[in-house]
């Protein structure tokens, strides 16, 4: 006769089946996924990064500074005149800077933020009590190449800044809720400070017609950028939309006139000196766009940036000041 | 085979004694019990400390020595202490000092020592050592100068400063010696830093295939395998068996001639094959992007955690990874899958048949056994003294005969000096100008298969040419590196050790896979849709050991005051053009185009297109215009670096792309006639 299974052994063998009948429901059902289109379209509204500082009783919004030939004397007047660093800059902020690190190309080309003009605002922010000064920008060329032959690296790493290299896992998606972008990689460094200044440098664009401020905000994405070209004059609105800087420095020290964005000639480029800071992005754009001999009212991306109130294209009906 | 070898261990034991002579020449076949119990003798005979304190243990110490147990001393320090004290040479205080070092693992773990126990003279305990941390550091060195070749910016250079790797990061394959005679064959020149292969050369002269045994990455890896993961099946006897000097390890020796042969008829195809170029290949572009992506991967799912402190962790060590390790992007390789494959194969071979590739395919090994056999330094043997007891071949990794009644094969011997480590009578002992009757120096190829291998050889390479000629067959997907010199020479020269593609930025560069025929399997070529070549980089040639690609300036590069090296031309593809097919507006190609003017000019056009606002609603659609560039490429200012591919919105076959027609190298695969203006300022 066959030996039966005694009753312990019994409760045992049954108890085991029945946990992992349980285990594999549980996961089975945790796991769960119903499918259908909506599972690969995230939702949720629309995210805005605003970094602007409430200008209390002044309402000087921009400043124009053409005394001097020494980009760093441009760049202390511009700041003054609206008041000083302090007043945008608070005690223990970490301050991201975004210069134009895109291109692989040499200062005097001036297909990147003047270096010096970097490191003058970095040692501003510093002056005003930051605690941390992040230097950083998703280049278009290799960006270990970019950061260290724009000049930038250096100039700004000597004063005490930050700079970090983009890299693949610095990019987290962002709903930007745009008319053409809508869910976008977004570098995180520039998002998650306290306080954001834009420093672009004045240049030619083929598509766009002129680069400055506002298409600096390019190297706020990750991706596919290439697309953006399809719809520039919107996307950049969008961008701009999305981000609102404290700040924006517009280096005009020497600006590219051709060839543009990433001349590479040496002719190509124009010794300007001038540096605008202006809380006014459109306005600072449009009064860049005349440096180098574009009409502001041929740029759609400032009109449109109008029409959305993200400042004004007539940047002489802008309060601003000259030194 | 009976007294001679145990004297001293005879004289010592009866000094030891007192009266008796030893009971037995060879103990460990008679009545002393296990072998292991040898443990407690050193070479000279002497009793240094018994490794079980059990009673019946010592009892049969004492029962062989005929003394009392309180005669015996019983700890290290007893039993050495008066021999170092009484010893009066210097050097011996200094060995002493370097083995109390490395020798107390020995002492401590007595059944854990290899062969039989007693320990081998000092020198080679010492030595052994030494080899071990020589590979450690070859190793550790060799994937140091891997990672390191890429460039990493710092905050240090200075804008103007032109950009180039601070180490000679390829130093290992400027010192390998079959690279330099291959190249010398094929290009009757030794390109610059191949010089330094007279260092392994001098090295091999002196002291034989110490390179193998003690520098070689992949040899190390090899050895490192085999001690990690030892096959169950390749034990006791089997073992012994395997490593004895197998007829097949003479196929290395072919394969080298073969190879050398071809290098005279034109090609330095035998870069497959060489160690150091697999190594850098199949770590560089395998295993290295292999465990970035793994890291990646993991660090990704360590920050889906969304705790910010943990995030913070995972970003930081992302970053350091990505600044030290490897780039900040996942790096991508052309059909590496078959270079892995075969690293993974030619590992496991090792479970089969110990250090497969060193004994039966290294052709560096070849070489260096063909030069080894005017060593100073080898191994000398005493057959009479030999038990048979196969310890030399348990722990050979050469094959090289290190037993008693046969020749030792100093051509195979990589001096890992583990044979005589393990000898317990003495047998074979390393030294300075042993004698040569109980070894043999030089390879024992036959003389026909050898000329028949060299003949193979050299008529391989036609027969490959036939299938791809390079004036006749242009493939338009081999665009060569910047710099790269004209197709035949630069295959004269390309021995696939794909530093060029670890080297590159952009991940531009990759290994060929039937491309420039089979003949340029993983020579480089630049995939623009994965990577373009950025403008003025010439890390490529930097890294380039034998000169396939040359050495060249930024300025050479670029043609300031002189013609632009240019890789290939760049062409449109109107129907998938967005401003050419699709009435919208692009030019990103335009944008990212690098020379100055721009080698993509455009076109201002106005064109119809339907109104996008038109919703279909059975009326005809209305029309409107828009406003467009459309790109052209001009071929003179072209220098086919790929930008504008890359950049292209159509990523999968893109509208604009770049073939290697009009590369400056050619004098063949050329377009235009020449401008020979070159004056215009940049």
């Amino acid at each position: 006769m066959s030996e039966r299974v005694n009753r312990r052994e019994l409760i045992a063998r049954l108890g085991a089946a029945a946990a992992a009948l349980a285990t594999a429901g549980a996961i089975g059902r945790a796991a769960y996924d119903r499918g259908g289109y909506d599972v690969s379209h995230a939702r949720g509204e629309r995210q805005v990064r605003d970094f602007t500082t409430a200008s209390p009783s002044s309402d000087l919004k921009m400043a124009i500074a053409k005394s001097s030939h020494e980009a760093e004397v441009l760049v202390r007047r511009a700041v003054d005149a609206l008041g000083g660093m302090k007043k945008f800059v608070s005690r223990g902020d970490i301050v991201a800077i975004k210069p134009n690190i895109g291109w692989d190309r040499l200062p005097i080309h001036a297909a990147n933020t003047n270096p010096l003009v970097v490191a003058e605002v970095v040692r501003l922010v510093l002056d005003a009590g930051a605690k941390q000064v992040i230097v950083t920008d998703a280049s278009c060329n290799e960006p270990n190449r970019c950061f260290q032959r724009s000049g930038i690296w250096r100039a700004t790493h000597a004063v005490g800044a930050t700079v970090i290299l983009p890299a693949a896992h610095l990019f987290r998606d962002l709903r930007l809720r745009g008319d053409v972008l809508d869910i976008w990689p977004v570098y995180t460094p520039l998002v998650n400070a306290d306080k954001v200044i834009n420093v672009p440098i004045a240049k030619h664009h083929n598509l766009s017609k002129f680069t400055g401020g506002m298409k600096n905000w390019y190297g706020l994405l990750g991706g596919r950028r290439n697309r953006l070209h399809q719809n520039i004059n919107v996307s950049i609105a969008d961008l701009a939309t999305f981000m609102r800087p404290t700040l924006t420095i517009l280096d005009a020290t020497r600006v590219l006139l051709r060839n543009g964005p990433q001349g590479g000639n040496i002719d190509d480029a124009k010794d300007v000196f001038q540096v605008i800071a202006s809380l006014d992005p459109v306005a600072a754009d449009a009064y860049g766009a005349t440096l180098i001999g574009v009409e502001p009212a041929a740029v759609e991306y400032l009109q449109i940036g109008m029409q959305r109130g993200l400042g004004n294209s007539n940047w002489e009906k802008v309060n601003h000041v000259e030194v | 085979m009976t007294g001679a070898g145990n004297s001293a261990l005879s004289v010592s034991a009866t000094s030891l004694a007192g009266t008796e002579p030893w009971p037995q020449p060879i103990p460990w076949r008679g009545q002393l019990g296990p072998v292991a119990a040898l443990d407690n003798f050193d070479r000279a005979g002497n009793v240094i400390a018994p490794i079980s304190n059990s009673a019946s243990y010592q009892r049969k110490i004492v029962a062989a020595s005929g003394e009392s147990i309180s005669k015996i001393p019983t700890t290290v320090a007893e039993v050495n202490a008066p021999e170092v004290r009484t010893s009066s040479k210097v050097l011996r205080g200094i060995a002493d000092t370097i083995a109390s070092v490395f020798g107390r693992m020995f002492q401590r773990k007595l059944s854990k020592r290899a062969g039989s126990g007693i320990p081998a003279r000092l020198v080679i305990r010492v030595l052994v050592w030494v080899r071990r941390a020589s590979q450690t550091i070859f190793i550790a060195l060799f994937l140091w100068l891997l990672a390191n070749t890429a460039f990493r910016g710092t905050f240090s250079a200075k804008a103007s400063e032109p950009v180039r790797l601070p180490w000679p990061v390829e130093v290992f394959l400027l010192a390998d010696p079959y690279v330099a005679i291959m190249t010398l064959l094929s290009t009757h020149t030794l390109y610059r830093g191949l010089a330094v292969a007279g260092i392994v050369t001098v090295i091999t002269i002196v002291f034989g295939r110490v390179f193998c045994g003690w520098i070689c990455p992949f040899g190390t890896l090899h050895h490192f395998f085999g001690w990690i993961f030892p096959s169950r099946y390749l034990r006791g006897n089997k073992r012994v068996n395997a490593n004895k000097t197998h007829a097949w390890q003479i196929t290395k020796y072919y394969l080298l001639v073969a190879f050398l042969g071809a290098a005279l008829f034109g090609s330095a195809i035998g870069g497959l094959l060489d160690p150091i170029c697999i190594s850098v290949r199949a770590i560089g572009l395998g295993v290295f992007p292999v465990l970035q992506y793994i890291g990646i991967r993991t660090t990704d799912i360590v920050a889906g955690t969304r705790v910010h402190a943990v995030q913070a962790l995972s970003d930081s060590i992302q970053a350091e990874l990505a600044r030290n390790v490897w780039t900040s992007n996942q790096v991508y390789y052309h059909q590496t899958w078959l270079i892995v494959f075969s690293l993974i194969a030619i590992l496991f071979m090792n479970r089969i048949i110990p250090r497969f590739w060193c004994r039966a395919l290294c052709p560096l090994g070849a070489l260096l056994g063909v030069v080894s056999r005017f060593a100073l330094f080898g191994m000398k043997k005493d057959h009479e003294k030999c038990t048979d007891c196969n310890l030399c071949l348990v722990h050979c990794q050469a094959a090289d005969s290190p037993q008693g009644g046969v020749k030792h094969r100093q051509d195979e011997c990589h001096v890992c000096l583990n044979c005589e480590a393990a000898c317990p009578e003495d047998v074979i002992r390393w030294g300075f100008l042993p004698n040569r009757k109980s070894s043999t120096q030089a390879p024992n190829w036959e003389r026909r298969t050898l000329i028949a291998s060299a003949a193979a050889g050299a008529v391989a390479l036609p027969g490959m040419r036939i299938a791809n000629w390079p004036d006749k067959a242009y493939n338009e997907k081999v665009i060569r590196p910047p710099g790269a010199v004209e197709e035949r020479d630069f295959l004269n020269r390309c021995i696939r050790c794909a530093e060029c593609m670890k080297v590159c930025p952009n991940n531009a560069l990759h290994p060929a896979f039937f491309e420039a025929g089979i003949e340029g399997m993983w020579t480089p070529i630049l995939i623009p849709r994965i990577g373009y070549c950025e403008y003025s980089c010439v890390l490529c040639g930097q890294v380039c050991p034998t000169g396939a690609i040359q050495k060249i300036t930024e300025k050479e590069k670029l043609g300031i005051g002189q013609k632009p090296i240019s890789i290939g031309t760049a062409m449109y593809d109107q129907g998938r053009c967005l401003p050419w097919a699709m009435a919208t507006p692009c030019i990103v190609c335009e944008e990212f185009c690098p020379t100055s003017p721009k080698a993509i000019w455009v076109e201002e056009v106005t064109v119809p297109k339907r109104d996008d606002r038109y919703q279909g609603k059975g009326e005809q659609a209305a029309m409107t215009t828009v406003k467009l560039q459309r790109p052209h490429v001009d071929p003179s200012l072209c220098i086919g670096c790929g930008a504008c591919e890359k950049a292209c919105p159509i990523v999968d076959k893109p509208a604009v792309y770049v073939t290697s027609a009009g590369e400056s190298r050619s004098r063949t695969n050329v377009i235009l006639l020449e401008n020979t203006n070159y004056s215009r300022k940049s």
